[in-house]
């Protein structure tokens, strides 16, 4: 059966900025068990009266589908966008990572961080902190080779999106 | 409780938008006075409009006793929430262009007719009849279409008749309108209409391809739909193919005499009633009653007889909780309508455990003069559980017998109202005129059949043309044993 693969898709959600309304999207993934692989969410408009959310999601073509039919059914949903069919996108995200360890380790963690264009907003005689932004897989990159030098802790935003070119959402 | 203690876990505080959000379309918690009127007013139009669904207001205490401004409605386009009512023009030539090709075509109507108001029924029969084609409708949709039309199959799916489910099984073309592929109407999916391009048309465009992928999916209201495919079928100057359509309606009428929802009553004195045979009585005494007749149901067995024996030429007078199947919802429900139609006859067809879920409300019937009749098909058994623990469960009857039931005479009398009761085929004629001609709320208790049975039947998990017979019938003689059904099936009771 055509489309029974499973695919990845970051799914773009223009909505009122109201009280409920992650709760909404969330309910829905949670109630009809849809994979959430990354949401955002933060107020766009300069009146803040519209957030966008941005979700990563995987599924058949067909599930993929259904959640896209079922955001466009919530009460304040704008429009939902499907970047990964829509055309060429960018996605990015920012992570923030700590390093703790002295001598080599810490020489390494810098040259290391400046390989990828991290940069340091933070250092102790024995921790760094790093702030990388950039697409998921090289975030991954960057955080697998800090684990055997010291990794710490991260914090990491999930993925934000949008089409290239000059259309938009609207 | 008021605004600035929610939160604080007061007395009989519960999040109510947040429990309720799974349960209704919207829910809105108003915190500010001057919002009310703007909320209350978009609450009724997010409720009626697209598909329709509950919306519930939350209204904390300071809001609820603190004056507030009116306003009028708005008529501007709400901000976000726009339905789509108007299809598109290319999809509809496409639905008409594969309708006018097809040799055993089927239509299959649902709720959404009856949603889009009586100018979609009406549509629907002009349609039905200019094309010739066969029409079936799920339980959701009685009355849409009239039941006395020739051209009318009856109910399809899981408790549907012969002629329809195997006229959807061998289709090769199938028009959806307002319907929702509903597992209790397609049986196994993947065995579901083999041969058939599936056209869909529903007002929800989460409907489409969800349960079944569909060929053409026209996304609209159900009357603007039907308006577009007269002017197309009108248009379009291909004929239809006269001499295959024939064929099919005689295949359909070799179906047809099987007359699948035959059940024998025995005459004699003291013979006991069938609950098919009180349906049939019932619906042959309204008709001559000469009011308006309103028909509610419950959910069980009795809401599949009178599915199948009461016939509906109109649509909104038949209200059944279909998708969701609440057991309670009847008899609320009939209240309703008595206070909308207070001259018309509006009976709730029930089973004595549903009715017992809100009995509450034979208070509320007797406070507000509401002759609402309530009509117990009382078997003793949650029978559609039953059924099941019968043909899947090897009779295991687990809580489903109701060995100390009320006495619904007493019940009735003691709530102000009418108690009636029929223990034999004798007294059925006479309950059901008495309880007509009543003008108080009445409980007419109706022994019936312990052991009857719901048919035909297709088993979760089979495929339409797996349809089991009832006993009635010479190939289901042997009576049913439930191996026919898969573990996949099973679960999905």
């Amino acid at each position: 059966m055509p489309g029974s693969e499973m695919r990845s898709a970051t799914i773009s959600v223009l909505v009122e900025n109201e009280a409920g309304v992650l709760a909404r999207v969330i309910g829905l993934f949670s109630g009809r068990g849809y994979n959430i692989d990354s949401l955002t969410v933060a107020p766009v408009e300069r009146d803040r009266s519209k957030s966008r959310i941005t979700i990563v999601t995987s599924g058949t073509e067909m599930v993929i589908e259904q959640i896209k039919a079922q955001l466009g059914r919530l009460v304040p949903v704008y429009r939902v966008l499907d970047l990964t069919v829509e055309g060429p996108h960018l996605a990015r995200e920012l992570a923030l990572i700590k390093v703790v360890g002295t001598g080599n380790a810490r020489s390494e963690a810098l040259r290391l961080a400046d390989a990828f264009r991290a940069r340091v907003i933070d250092a102790s005689t024995e921790s760094f902190i790093f702030e990388l932004t950039g697409a998921t897989d090289k975030l991954d990159a960057f955080l697998d080779l800090m684990r055997p030098i010291g990794l710490a802790e991260v914090a990491r935003t999930g993925v934000a999106a949008i089409a290239r070119g000059k259309g938009t959402i609207e | 409780m008021p605004t600035h203690l929610i939160g604080n876990d007061a007395f009989q505080e519960a999040d109510t938008t947040g429990i309720t959000r799974q349960a209704t379309k919207h829910n809105y918690l108003v915190k500010r006075s001057d919002d009310l009127a703007r909320v209350i007013h978009e609450a009724f139009y997010v409720a009626k409009t697209g598909r329709p669904g509950p919306v519930l207001v939350d209204l904390p205490k300071d809001i609820l006793i603190a004056p507030a401004p009116y306003a009028e409605p708005s008529f501007a386009p709400h901000r976000s929430y726009r339905p789509r009512t108007e299809p598109d023009s290319f999809r509809i030539a496409e639905a008409v262009a594969l309708l006018k090709r097809a040799e055993r075509p089927v239509i299959y109507t649902g709720g959404g007719v009856i949603n889009a108001g009586p100018e979609a029924a009406r549509l629907l029969l002009e349609f039905v009849r200019l094309t010739g084609f066969p029409c079936t409708s799920t339980l959701m949709g009685l009355g849409a279409y009239p039941a006395s039309d020739p051209q009318f199959l009856g109910m399809l799916g899981m408790h549907g008749t012969y002629e329809a489910n195997l006229a959807m099984h061998g289709c090769d073309v199938m028009l959806n309108m307002g319907a929702r592929f509903d597992d209790r109407v397609t049986g196994r999916v993947n065995a579901f209409a083999p041969a058939a391009k599936k056209i869909h048309c529903d007002i929800d465009p989460s409907s489409i391809n969800k349960n079944v992928a569909v060929d053409v999916a026209v996304v609209g209201d159900a009357a603007q739909i039907l308006r577009a495919m007269i002017a197309a079928w009108k248009a379009d100057k291909q004929q239809v193919d006269k001499s295959a359509l024939a064929t099919w309606w005689q295949q359909i009428d070799v179906w047809r005499a099987k007359k699948s929802l035959r059940f024998t009553q025995a005459m004699a004195p003291g013979s006991v009633i069938k609950p098919q045979y009180a349906i049939e009585r019932l619906y042959k005494a309204t008709r001559g009653a000469g009011k308006e007749t309103f028909i509610t149901t419950e959910v069980g067995q009795h809401q599949m007889w009178a599915a199948q024996h009461f016939k509906f030429e109109k649509p909104n007078r038949w209200l059944t909780s279909g998708g969701l199947g609440t057991m309670g919802y009847g008899l609320p429900a009939a209240m309703g309508v008595q206070i909308a139609h207070p001259d018309a006859l509006v009976i709730d067809i029930a089973g004595e455990a549903s009715i017992l879920m809100n009995i509450q409300e034979m208070g509320t019937l007797a406070q507000y003069r509401l002759p609402v009749k309530i009509f117990i098909l009382n078997n003793q058994y949650m029978g559609m559980v039953r059924q099941w623990q019968e043909l899947l469960h090897g009779n295991r009857y687990s809580e489903s017998y109701s060995a100390a039931l009320p006495d619904f005479v007493k019940l009735a009398e003691s709530f102000h109202a009418v108690g009636l009761r029929a223990e034999k085929v004798e007294d059925l004629d006479r309950v059901i005129a008495e309880m007509l001609a009543v003008d108080r709320p009445v409980i007419a208790d109706i022994c019936v059949d312990q052991k009857e049975n719901v048919f035909p039947m297709i088993p979760s998990g089979a495929a339409h043309n797996e349809m089991l017979l009832g006993p009635e019938h010479a190939e289901n003689a042997g009576g049913y044993t439930g191996k026919s059904v898969t573990d996949e099936g099973l679960v999905l009771v």
